[in-house]
């Protein structure tokens, strides 16, 4: 395998409503950033690769105008995942194995904002026997929380506990949506919004979008003097329909995280695409980490939560710890699909 | 040093304006189950699924590969779904390759498919967008003027769309696959069929299809292994993909750089100099019969105004030196996320020797061509019988 790195990487700031931004406007000054800061010319990428959603923007091949925000002309060596961001950096990491590229720009954004996500959300699922009933996703992942909670994964306090904490360490992320929280005994004493899950649980509805610059080798070298090098990435995942699955687990993330060599040393801090609290046990369980490890500390996506792109962003969060010599290890964890159906597991580590 | 790919197997559904007798999955599966079989395969060899499709809104499912994983077999696998407009799934038969070619998964199963009898998919391209110039009349509504203006740089004669609809709807007749088998069609009947969007007529315009198709990519391993049972793979020489934005200042939607700048890369990466020459066969995206001559230029076949005499001397007529599209085309079968994949898929059973009655003598070098957006996204690749 060719060692690649994450080498520059950017973010929106992330806002329930970029009320008077297109998806162009939302993603081009974040990309223009990016770029500037790994210092490769803006025409000098091998391969471009995002990840959207048409059922988010409204609209069929919304990708094809967003593709302005990247100055493709002289035309470009350019691909699209209608996944998050998280896969199209995969696929880019592909194509620097192929030897076809050494450099590459990834990006992906979601605004969640003009419909009523749960209710969007609800189309992801099988069309026969599920979308007809139209859960959303805050249902649906409700019947997997009180799964969790009967079979003595998680708890209502430790739910809240961890909705608290990952809220106040947002205070230092510049970035996030979210950046406090009432205490434990306050948030237990809310209504439930689907018992057993209550707001704080959830994440939030946002707008944003992440970019991210790959480089191989000596070019990431070049161009970083702290690269975040990608030892280890993979992708599995589960069956759709929750009479098939036991929610408690997800066994994709584990086959993933073995693939990827978590285990092969310490994991000094994890991000962890964890839409729901009830759903940070449940990957730390699949990921084997232990009580060593920081979970979240840029508050994780119930700080911040742009469809499309909180999964890409969990590898940046690693990355720039790793760039700031803050960490030398560290695991990024992306999901799709309801439930922790589709996951993805990135081992990141600075060299010295 | 990169892996070499084989396509070893490959499977498609009968193209059909309704395909009600069978679910979405059930419709995956059909092609899938023959392609594994075509590979002498079952799921259980397959180490990762990659998909493609057209916009989510055309079955009005959203990411519908979740609720296919069972189906695929991918349980515990990675399944990885592209998107990138018309050019979809030869997009998608690229990563597909890449992934085997980078050395991730050994063994790969790619599958691309519509499902268009669950919308009206000319209306579901036309949505009205804030600040977004309105498409209005669908993919057709929009080359119109490009092809206009295509006719007035080259002088082609009128009635070239004409040829290529009559070429691509007979060469249809000989695979079983087609969505359309018009047996009584003519010269004149396409001629007297209903203008569209002038200069497109009603038969010079691709059906709205339900379908799906589906290959079996291997490393070098496992292309020797079928080839020592006899059963030829396709080698992959080279594949590329290019993109340019919708509207740029000095962009020339006649003849896209970014499709020149694509089929340079792929003759270049699979050492082919004389494309015309070198090449035995091309699956080509023709959706409107138009786009033939545009692209034997756009593609190098041909130079600048001239591609239409190819047409007009029988060049890319089965028994011509460039067959293009013997399978049909776009044009006789169109289910739009597996349109792109048919292209590479045909070309990559030419090289096998596996077309049938479709099948070009001697074809042993192939091109799979396919584009999409705004003529702005392409993907291309060059199979052949031998190794690269």
């Amino acid at each position: 395998m060719r060692d690649v790195a994450i080498i520059a990487t950017a973010q929106s700031k992330h806002v329930r409503a970029a009320s008077t931004l297109n998806e162009v406007e939302l993603i081009q000054p974040v990309i223009h950033e990016a770029i500037e800061q790994s210092g490769i010319g803006r025409h000098d990428f091998d391969f471009t690769c995002s990840g959207s959603s048409d059922y988010l923007a409204g609209q069929p091949f919304s990708f094809v105008m967003t593709l302005d925000a990247v100055a493709a002309w002289p035309p470009i060596a350019e691909s699209h995942v209608e996944m998050d961001g998280a896969w199209a950096l995969y696929e880019a990491w592909v194509k620097i194995q192929t030897g076809q590229a050494d450099t590459a720009l990834v990006y992906s954004y979601g605004k969640s904002s003009p419909g009523d996500l749960p209710r969007v959300l609800s189309r992801m699922m099988d069309p026969y026997y599920e979308a007809p009933l139209w859960p959303t996703s805050i249902d649906f992942a409700a019947l997997q929380a009180r799964v969790a909670i009967a079979d003595g994964v998680t708890s209502e306090a430790q739910m809240a506990e961890i909705a608290n904490r990952s809220r106040n360490a947002a205070a230092s992320n510049p970035f996030a949506q979210l950046t406090s929280s009432p205490e434990v005994a306050d948030l237990l004493s809310s209504e439930y919004l689907a018992e057993p899950l209550r707001k704080h649980d959830c994440a939030p509805i946002t707008d944003g979008g992440v970019a991210v610059i790959l480089a191989a080798g000596d070019k990431a070298r070049e161009h970083c003097t702290r690269p975040a090098w990608i030892r280890g990435i993979d992708h599995r995942a589960d069956g759709h329909h929750i009479n098939f699955r036991n929610l408690c687990v997800a066994p994709s993330i584990g086959i993933a995280a073995e693939k990827a060599g978590v285990g092969m040393g310490p994991v000094e801090v994890a991000e962890l695409h964890a839409c729901f609290t009830h759903q940070e046990p449940i990957i730390k369980a699949a990921l084997g980490l232990d009580e060593s490890t920081v979970v979240n500390p840029s508050g994780g996506p119930l700080a911040a939560n742009p469809m499309m792109a909180a999964g890409l962003i969990r590898l940046v969060e690693v990355a720039n710890r790793i760039h700031s010599g803050e960490v030398s290890r560290g695991v990024a964890h992306a999901t799709g699909g309801h439930a922790l159906q589709h996951n993805l597991v990135a081992v990141l580590e600075g060299e010295g | 040093m990169a892996e070499r790919v084989a396509v070893v197997g490959i499977g498609q559904t009968k193209y059909t304006a309704t395909r009600g007798d069978v679910s979405l999955p059930g419709l995956l599966r059909e092609a899938a189950f023959r392609a594994l079989e075509d590979a002498h395969m079952t799921f259980d060899d397959i180490d990762c699924v990659v998909v493609g499709k057209a916009p989510d809104f055309f079955e009005g499912v959203m990411v519908p590969e979740y609720s296919l994983v069972s189906a695929l077999g991918a349980v515990g696998k990675p399944i990885f779904r592209v998107h990138t407009a018309g050019s979809v799934s030869g997009s998608t038969a690229i990563v597909a390759s890449q992934l085997v070619e980078g050395g991730i998964h050994g063994t790969v199963l790619t599958i691309g498919w519509e499902m268009q009898s669950c919308s009206e998919a000319m209306w579901a391209l036309s949505v009205t967008m804030p600040f977004q110039q309105q498409l209005v009349a669908g993919a057709g509504g929009y080359f119109a003027p490009y092809i206009r203006q295509y006719i007035a740089r080259s002088g082609a004669p009128d009635d070239t769309g004409i040829l290529v609809a009559l070429k691509d709807r007979q060469n249809a007749l000989l695979n079983p696959y087609a969505h359309l088998h018009e047996h009584d069609i003519t010269y004149e009947s396409v001629r007297d069929s209903i203008m569209l969007w002038d200069p497109i007529r009603y038969s010079e315009t691709c059906p709205s299809s339900d379908g799906a198709f589906a290959m079996v990519m291997t490393n070098e391993a496992g292309g020797d292994a079928a080839a020592a049972e006899g059963r030829q793979p396709a080698w992959i020489h080279a594949t590329a993909m290019r993109s340019e934005p919708a509207l740029a200042a000095g962009r020339d939607q006649v003849s896209p750089q970014a499709g020149k700048d694509c089929a340079a890369s792929v003759f270049k990466q699979a050492g082919i100099t004389n494309p015309r020459k070198e090449i035995d066969v091309a699956e080509v995206y023709v959706p409107f019969s138009w786009y033939e001559p545009m692209w034997l230029e756009n593609l190098g076949f041909a130079e600048e105004g001239t591609g239409w005499q190819l047409t007009h001397d029988g060049v890319t007529a089965r028994d011509g030196d460039l067959p293009f599209n013997p399978s049909g085309g776009v044009l006789s079968s169109n289910p739009i996320g597996a349109s792109g994949m048919i292209r590479f898929g045909e070309a990559a059973l030419q090289v096998r020797g596996m077309a049938g009655d479709r099948q070009i003598d001697g074809a042993r070098k192939a091109l799979g061509h396919a584009y999409g957006g705004a003529a702005q996204f392409y993907s291309m690749w060059v199979v052949g019988s031998d190794k690269p």
